[in-house]
């Protein structure tokens, strides 16, 4: 693991030709662009100007990888946002019938003229980033050893529409301890990988990459970094992938972390019907499923239709992703109130300059509804509610579904987005949880 | 209704000024654009260059309009295309996750290169059309009247993503009898108008344009053309229209013709179905599961999927080309069905309105509960094209239609009757109607 670390290398690469591009990417894992003029065009005349990720191609070995995104993708980003065009404002107050036009307007013109990509991407450079190809597919992922040799390897999972992104003020806690608060024996080594199809993994290219498979992969790679022993967390796919990594009991996993646990009511209900405690997470389902999950069945049966909007329009695209901060992070009316609007916009920026709307959106098609379901878990589990979250289950459903569940707490602030929006909380969750299987 | 049609005029006016524009388009009822950041800029910056409409106001006058686009907004139009940003390819053959990359690129290389919107203005120029306000919102229709003094009155409503541009080929057959195979006892006197929201009709900024206002409208729309005994047509929303008519009773409407009879029991039988009956349940099961995300999505959040489709003219696209796809009747090539042309009429209407969002709120403003069932008193035809979404049964149309004086089903065409088989849907409308005719 140490070479791994050792190996980054600071230097992106000048794009002064595609072949030397192309080495030194390989050489260097420095993704970039092609120019313009050498993009393969399969429909004449088409995309002659749109940039265009090329991540380098990835191997079994663990090869370090560093951001760096061509400065022709931001302008050209800045040129399709100030050529915006826009549909005439909602009939409504609020956001009933999605982002409200004047928000929409406001988010823009800031990431327009204010925000700064190459901030996130040297904070991202700042950490050991790396990709290596499992089961066919080249995965990104962020790997920070804390300095405690005893630490409790960990590997935190993303869902939709988060990324990397929503981990990132909770690595120094994690790994640095004794820097944060904490104490030498509550330190993590921190593994955070981008799904396939999300930032800088490889997009499948063939069906059937969905959470059992992925669940898999997640291992191979934890046993390719060395780690016999370690823990597993995650919300939304996050949980996903980490449910289904308890369910297959994957080699060397002893314990599982779920800020979202997908816990949807145990058919069929006991004599008598479901309780009061129950009434709240039931209520949430039901407005979830009438209001609240079109994204999810747009995406699970049509991420390609979807998906050209989506990569052609970077406010289509930010659209997409703020409506889910505003629904789902903890805030009475502006998402802002939970997470910063340059938070969001980083991880908004990292779908849109990976160009992931559609390769993203068919994690849907591959795994909800089929998936994605009530899974009883018999490794051990700990489970932390976050009040703010859009489904919020109780207990007694995670007493029916893990046989052996050793934590439960609820969270009197932050949502979907635990980790992104309340860092401390979430770091206090997993030290507190983890604790009792070091 | 004579001098409406005298009224006509054939002066487009420049866009110099916008004081200019608006007086003349005032004057002359001609659409054009003027630059966004002089009408509707919020935020600073935003927009300065994006092409958009504005309708001339409507009044209760019934003002002659010709559609004439500025130029700019089919040159952006074409720089957007030229500039889009594609997904990758989907990990599929065919359409099961939407419409693939190679067929929309193709399409678009066709929108870029060889379609021509003249064309498409010129036929809709060469019919009488008009704006007249009704009930606040200004509405755009083409109002042919037969020679024949005892025509009966007809309105077409088309749905979405359809438009005005489904009903171009019937118009000169329904008016025009004896040159089109008919006899003088068949003619039509023909109205089509474009829903609100859509194509040249206003957008409604407030909420509460449903089917029953919607069929109200129309109610006054018809007395405003002095028509005191007539009939109605739809399919899809303008079924959802029609039914609302053939409950609302207003007066002088003395029957309705649909090609989507929006009838379905309330509860379904699990057994004992006819054969006709499962496939229709059957049919509505893999719609509801399969096809519906489009539905969900437009009926909870209109606003952020209309931001992208507004943004991205491949998105708007691809978003109507799926459809066309999906419901219309062809064994693998859309295009045996529809022609590109055809298709990019309608597609481009959509465009160079800017009506993806506010096409999309009719589906957040009717809930199923206000256009599927009810008893109808008046007499109701019906035809059902056999690759309608889902053919309804002749026995649950006979439960809610008391006076069902016409069911035919034929042996071609889909959702989109009138454009996919103008022959035959002329044909249904002179043969269902036949019995009304004083």
């Amino acid at each position: 693991m140490n070479d791994d670390l050792e190996n980054r290398t600071g230097v992106p690469a000048s794009l002064t030709s595609r072949r030397t591009f192309i080495r030194e990417a390989a050489e260097t894992g420095v993704a970039s662009i092609f120019s313009p003029g050498l993009v393969p065009i399969s429909a004449q005349g088409n995309a002659m100007q749109a940039a265009q990720f090329v991540l380098p191609n990835a191997t079994k070995d663990v090869a370090p990888f560093k951001v760096h995104v061509p400065q022709a993708a931001l302008v050209d980003l800045k040129k399709r946002l100030a050529n915006a065009r826009w549909p005439n404002k909602e009939p409504v107050t609020d956001w009933s019938q999605g982002v409200p036009l004047a928000k929409a307007q406001g988010l823009v013109e800031y990431w327009r003229t204010r925000y700064d990509w190459r901030r996130v991407e040297s904070t991202l450079n700042g950490l050991p980033q790396f990709r290596t190809q499992i089961d066919g597919l080249g995965i990104y992922f962020i790997h920070v050893r804390s300095k405690h040799e005893n630490a409790l390897p960990i590997i935190l999972t993303h869902g939709w529409p988060g990324s990397i992104i929503e981990f990132l003020q909770v690595i120094g806690p994690l790994t640095d301890p004794t820097a944060h608060g904490g104490k030498a024996d509550e330190a993590f080594h921190v593994v955070i990988l981008s799904l396939p199809g999300f930032g800088f993994s490889d997009k499948p290219t063939q069906v059937g990459s969905g959470l059992p498979r992925i669940a898999n992969a997640w291992a191979v790679l934890m046993a390719r970094l060395g780690y016999s022993h370690y823990v597993a967390q995650g919300g939304d796919w996050g949980a996903g992938v980490t449910s289904w990594m308890a369910k297959q009991r994957v080699s060397g996993l002893t314990a599982v972390h779920l800020n979202l646990p997908i816990l949807f009511p145990p058919p069929p209900p006991r004599p008598g019907g479901y309780t009061a405690a129950e009434q709240p997470a039931l209520a949430q389902l039901g407005k979830y499923g009438s209001d609240g999950s079109a994204y999810g069945l747009i995406q699970g049966t049509r991420p390609q239709t979807l998906g050209y909007g989506l990569a052609d329009s970077p406010v289509g695209q930010a659209m997409w992703i703020y409506e889910k901060f505003q629904a789902w992070s903890d805030n009475k009316a502006d998402p802002a109130e939970a997470i910063s609007v340059d938070h969001m916009l980083d991880d908004i920026s990292l779908y849109w300059l990976t160009d992931t709307a559609a390769s993203s959106a068919r994690l849907y098609f591959e795994s909800w509804g089929k998936d994605f379901g009530r899974m009883p878990i018999d490794l051990p589990v700990a489970v932390s509610i976050f009040k703010g979250d859009f489904f919020t289950p109780p207990k007694v459903w995670g007493d029916q579904t893990y046989s052996k569940l050793f934590y439960w707490n609820e969270v009197p602030k932050g949502g979907h987005f635990a980790a992104l929006e309340q860092p401390e909380l979430f770091v206090d969750e997993l030290r507190k949880s983890f604790a009792q299987v070091r | 209704m004579k001098n409406d049609l005298v009224n006509r005029t054939q002066v487009a006016a420049p866009a110099i000024s916008r004081r200019n524009f608006i007086g003349a388009a005032a004057a002359t009822g001609v659409a054009a654009i003027v630059p966004a950041g002089l009408e509707s800029l919020r935020a600073e910056g935003i927009a300065k260059t994006a092409a958009q409409f504005v309708l001339p106001a409507a009044t209760t006058a019934v003002t002659p309009f010709k559609v004439h686009v500025p130029q700019s907004a089919l040159d952006d139009l074409k720089k957007r295309l030229a500039n889009a940003r594609w997904p990758d390819k989907e990990p599929v053959t065919g359409w099961s996750q939407g419409v693939p990359l190679a067929k929309i690129r193709a399409l678009a290389d066709y929108w870029a290169r060889d379609y021509d919107w003249r064309r498409a203005e010129r036929a809709l120029n060469a019919l009488p059309q008009f704006r007249t306000a009704l009930d606040g919102v200004g509405i755009y229709f083409i109002h042919a009247r037969s020679k024949h003094e005892h025509a009966l009155p007809i309105i077409l409503t088309h749905g979405w993503p359809g438009s005005v541009f489904e009903f171009l080929e019937v118009i000169r057959p329904l008016t025009d009898p004896t040159a089109h195979g008919g006899n003088e006892n068949d003619a039509f006197h023909v109205v089509v108008p474009a829903l609100p929201g859509f194509g040249f009709s206003d957008k409604p900024a407030e909420k509460g344009w449903n089917v029953v206002r919607i069929a109200n409208a129309w109610a006054t729309l018809m007395k405003r053309l002095g028509y005191e005994r007539w009939v109605a047509q739809g399919g899809d929303w303008g079924a959802g229209v029609t039914t609302a008519l053939g409950h609302i009773q207003p007066p002088g409407l003395a029957g309705i013709h649909l090609n989507w009879a929006l009838v379905f029991p309330e509860k379904i039988p699990t057994e004992g179905l006819s054969q006709d009956e499962q496939r229709a349940v059957d049919a509505e099961a893999i719609f509801r599961t399969q096809g519906a995300g489009y539905f969900l999505e437009q009926a909870t959040r209109p606003q952020t999927i209309g931001t992208a489709l507004a943004d991205s003219p491949v998105g708007q696209a691809a978003w109507i080309y799926e459809k066309f796809n999906a419901w219309t009747d062809h064994d693998g090539d859309v295009e045996s069905a529809l022609t590109k042309d055809q298709m990019l009429d309608d597609i481009s209407l959509y465009w160079l309105t800017d009506s993806a969002a506010s096409s999309a709120r009719i589906y957040w403003e009717n809930n199923p509960a206000t256009y599927v069932g009810g008893k109808i008193e008046l007499p109701v035809g019906v035809s059902v094209f056999p690759r309608e979404i889902y053919r309804a049964p002749r026995g649950w149309a006979e439960k809610d239609y008391s006076k069902l004086i016409y069911w035919n089903e034929l042996p071609k065409g889909g959702h989109f009757a009138a454009f996919e088989q103008p022959a035959a849907f002329v044909r249904e409308l002179r043969a269902c109607f036949a019995t009304l005719r004083a």
